[in-house]
């Protein structure tokens, strides 16, 4: 007899198969990604081209929004500048496709790495920063970055911005495939990359040293973790999710300027992250699917009362902030966290 | 007259208020002691509604104060000088003072009152708070709860972090004002000894409960008790 | 030479308004330790409802008036509805309402008064004045605006450190807890804290409306200029954020003046960034930064 036998068998000890997923987060994560893939090809291949152009747009929302809340919810830190990051991406895939004749891949990969390097500096000031601090600095980096855009018209193209060609089919999936298909697909390959590498992520030992800095930084000092550099590392990985949001974004929309990165974007995102749930993947898919369905219902609301276009314009924005508002107020943790009470509570029932 | 019935408080699922009653008779101290954690500045903050009790009932000379907010009941004549003083530190000395009695309005204590209990503070009168030692910031939050003319008196752990001779000092003070001014006194203490020097009666919580409830003088014979709970 | 006396002028009156704006941000900061992302948009509000007493009185004065008036209401409103739940929680919440009441007070004024800027009277000459032949860039109306803010940071100054009322306002700032166990009705002091720092707000509001049309948007650089010099003296010092925006003008004005005014918002944020890698607490600020 040994201590281990005397230990109740709790129903998690699974064999085989079970028990090495259980075990390993890449095999999991692996296994997740090749079974969303799938759905998301068989999705796409059935809808319209306009819901493949939704697709596309929430993918692109989910690389940027799952790299903010991570870093939101896992590393607490609150970064209003995720908006002007995802215009670093776009930018440098429209310059490297546009300019340089770049291929697709090297591209976007590229448009996460230079942005990543520009979230470097800022995330190393950053992270000497704290709670509204850290959001002032973010919002000022916001609203000053695109001002670049301006002041070196020939590079950027001014208020007009960059234009690159529509991304083509390969050859091999057939002469009328659709375009805005072949868009769902590149953005959401990317999303799932993203959703991969941060998945991973969380579950590592890395994503334990951000959640013990987030919760008591003088311990986890003291217990030897570096917290600038936990931090700092924290922001360039979103910066990079942001960086490739905006890459995916540019290679949708086709076009990177000024206008499609505005403050209100960064505040979106931030709207996404905490309305799906802080700190969660799925949470979010919710936010991406938030940012991409509620302008397409205030749009409709506005027209089904045929309301003036004073009115009607600034709806969504009216009903963004109303919702921001009503969800810390009513709903901190999220629509996730709504989704796991209910998770918890139905278990409960069910246990009994 | 300050009461408590079966005062139950909770952080969570810890509790750590457990049916306590206890009475507290004006012109008199009674010692609240136990081991660090036990409940006592727990139970203090909940008789002045820093916290809100689950269970039970505060009541003072007769009226239920158990749901009202702070503001409102140190309005009714009960003052409470916090754990670690709570001298606001970037006032000064004669801020924090008349700070104190504002409430009162004409009826509080003339400053003059004060500082000739505590002459050092005159001294120091329009220096910033922060420049006084523990002693001093002792004295001043004694003081300024002194302004408003109370009718109770809550002290939580004095004698922290003061030198004996000092600690010996405020005691004996706490004593004087509860006999002269006719205070009821509830004294939150570590230093069983000295806090039972001065006290008419003493309580012993362990764990949020109380575990004896008897004369200081009593309490202060009881080898087993002080052995077990008081650690002398 | 005379584009340095100009744009050092410019840069006092301008940074006049960046002050009001940084004291209204202190103020909040020092009483409810949140930033109050929304003072940009709480003080464009208050510019319009002046526009529109204006427009239907004809009278400055009249809309000066009700400009801080409503000021007064909205920060006092928007404290004990808003911000009162989460006071003292995690501060990403506070962060977050203020963001979606900026949010929903843009969108609310654009569809209120529309989106195209309105022009704004100002209340004197903006014609510069003559010196020497040489017309300044620097008017009587930048004059009313620098004594304006004074007077008002010198009133705001004497009721904090010489009044009853004052002396609440600073205990309830500097410790809540203590001063509720002396009788410090601490609630109403926030909320007055909201409604003084709102009028501050609201006089940068109406006093920069004139140079910059009033839309919904147009306010949004002045929160964040006025976010940076609150950061420059110290977010818990009034004094620091007089002087951190009359320092922030004059550099905003230099660089604009030199290097050309698209520049200004990356210049701010330079500026924010040398700040708070070298003195994060700010000139004046009396807390020291934490270390293990």
């Amino acid at each position: 007899m040994t201590v281990a036998d005397t230990q109740p068998k709790d129903g998690l000890e699974k064999t085989g198969v079970w028990a090495a997923l259980a075990r390993s987060t890449v095999l999991r994560s692996l296994l997740l990604l090749v079974i969303a893939g799938v759905v998301l090809l068989v999705i796409s291949t059935y809808v319209s081209a306009y819901h493949d152009l939704q697709i596309a747009t929430g993918a692109y929302y989910f690389a940027a929004l799952a790299g903010l809340t991570v870093l939101a919810g896992c590393s607490g830190q609150i970064s209003l500048g995720n908006g002007a990051l995802m215009a670093v991406g776009a930018y440098t895939v429209a310059l490297l496709i546009g300019n340089e004749g770049w291929a697709l891949i090297p591209a976007l990969v590229a448009s996460a790495v230079v942005t990543a390097a520009v979230g470097w500096p800022v995330g190393a000031a950053a992270s000497r920063l704290r709670g509204p601090y850290l959001a002032g600095a973010t919002l000022a980096f916001a609203v000053g970055l695109p001002a670049l855009a301006d002041k070196f018209p020939a590079t950027f193209g001014g208020e007009n911005g960059l234009i690159i060609n529509p991304p083509v089919p390969p050859a091999s999936l057939g002469f009328n495939f659709p375009l805005e298909r072949w868009e769902a697909w590149i953005a959401c390959g990317g999303a799932l990359v993203v959703m991969f590498v941060l998945y991973n992520l969380m579950h590592s030992g890395f994503g334990r040293s951000m959640a013990a800095v987030r919760d008591d930084e003088i311990a986890a000092s003291l217990c030897g973790l570096r917290v600038g550099r936990t931090q700092t590392v924290a922001f360039v990985i979103s910066a990079a999710c942001a960086g490739l949001g905006g890459g995916l974004l540019c290679v949708v929309l086709q076009l990177a300027q000024p206008g499609a990165f505005p403050l209100q974007l960064s505040l979106s995102l931030l709207t996404g992250v905490v309305l799906g749930g802080l700190g969660s993947l799925v949470g979010a898919i919710w936010g991406a699917a938030l940012l991409v369905l509620l302008p397409n219902w205030t749009n409709d609301l506005a027209n089904s009362f045929s309301l003036s276009t004073k009115v009607s314009a600034n709806l969504p924005l009216a009903i963004y902030g109303l919702v921001l508002i009503a969800a810390i107020l009513v709903w901190p943790s999220g629509i996730q966290g709504g989704v796991r009470a209910l998770g918890r509570w139905l278990k409960n029932r069910w246990a009994r | 007259m300050l009461a408590v019935e079966e005062l139950t408080t909770d952080y969570g699922p810890v509790r750590a208020v457990d049916h306590v009653s206890l009475e507290v008779p004006p012109g008199s101290v009674t010692a609240v002691l136990g081991a660090n954690g036990a409940g006592k500045t727990s139970l203090l903050r909940t008789i002045t509604g820093l916290v809100r009790p689950s269970a039970g009932r505060v009541t003072f000379d007769g009226e239920d104060i158990t749901r009202l907010a702070v503001e409102e009941i140190v309005r009714r004549g009960i003052a409470h000088v916090p754990e670690g003083r709570g001298v606001i530190t970037e006032l000064t000395v004669a801020e924090n003072l008349r700070l104190g009695g504002l409430w009162r309005g004409r009826e509080a204590a003339p400053k003059e009152e004060i500082y000739e209990l505590f002459p050092r503070l005159e001294e120091r009168a329009d220096h910033p708070a922060s420049s006084l030692s523990g002693g001093e910031r002792q004295m001043l939050s004694i003081g300024r709860a002194l302004v408003a003319r109370p009718r109770a008196l809550l002290l939580d752990e004095p004698s922290l972090g003061l030198a004996p001779r000092l600690v010996a000092q405020i005691m004996s003070l706490v004593r004087r004002l509860a006999d002269t001014l006719d205070l009821a006194v509830l004294l939150v203490e570590q230093n069983a000894r000295s806090a039972l020097s001065i006290s008419q009666r003493g309580i012993v919580l362990n764990l949020g409960r109380v575990v004896a409830d008897v004369s200081a003088a009593e309490l202060a014979a009881d080898e087993r008790l002080r052995h077990a709970y008081l650690g002398f | 030479m005379t584009k340095f006396i100009d744009l050092t002028l410019n840069g006092i009156s301008t940074g006049a308004i960046y002050a009001a704006v940084a004291l209204a941000l202190v103020l909040i900061w020092r009483a409810t330790r949140i930033v109050n992302f929304a003072q940009g948009a709480m003080l464009m509000v208050t510019t319009f409802i002046a526009y529109a007493v204006i427009n239907a009185t004809g009278s400055y004065v009249l809309g000066f008036v009700v400009a801080l008036a409503s000021g007064f209401v909205l920060g006092a409103v928007i404290e004990r509805v808003l911000i009162r739940p989460v006071e003292g929680g995690p501060p990403l919440n506070a962060v977050i309402i203020t963001l979606g009441l900026y949010t929903l007070l843009v969108a609310a004024a654009g569809m209120i008064w529309g989106n195209t800027p309105k022009s704004f009277p100002a209340a004197f000459s903006i014609r510069g004045y003559e010196v020497g032949g040489t017309r300044l860039l620097f008017a009587p109306n930048d004059t009313f605006i620098v004594v304006v803010v004074i007077a008002v940071a010198l009133g705001l100054a004497l009721l904090f450190r010489a009044t009853t009322l004052g002396l609440q306002l600073r205990a309830a700032a500097f410790k809540p807890e203590v001063a509720r166990l002396l009788g410090v009705r601490v609630g109403r002091m926030f909320t007055l804290g909201w409604a003084l720092a709102a009028v501050a707000g609201s006089l940068a509001g109406i006093l920069v409306a004139p140079s910059i049309f009033v839309g919904p948007n147009n306010f949004d650089p002045i929160l964040i200029s006025g976010f940076v010099a609150a950061v420059i003296g110290g977010l818990d010092s009034p004094p620091g954020a007089v002087v951190g925006g009359l320092l922030l003008g004059l550099a905003l004005s230099y660089v604009s003046g030199y290097e050309g005014s698209s520049l200004v918002p990356l210049a701010a944020l330079v500026i924010l960034v040398l700040v708070l890698m070298v003195r994060p607490t700010g000139l004046f600020s009396a807390t020291k930064e934490r270390r293990v």
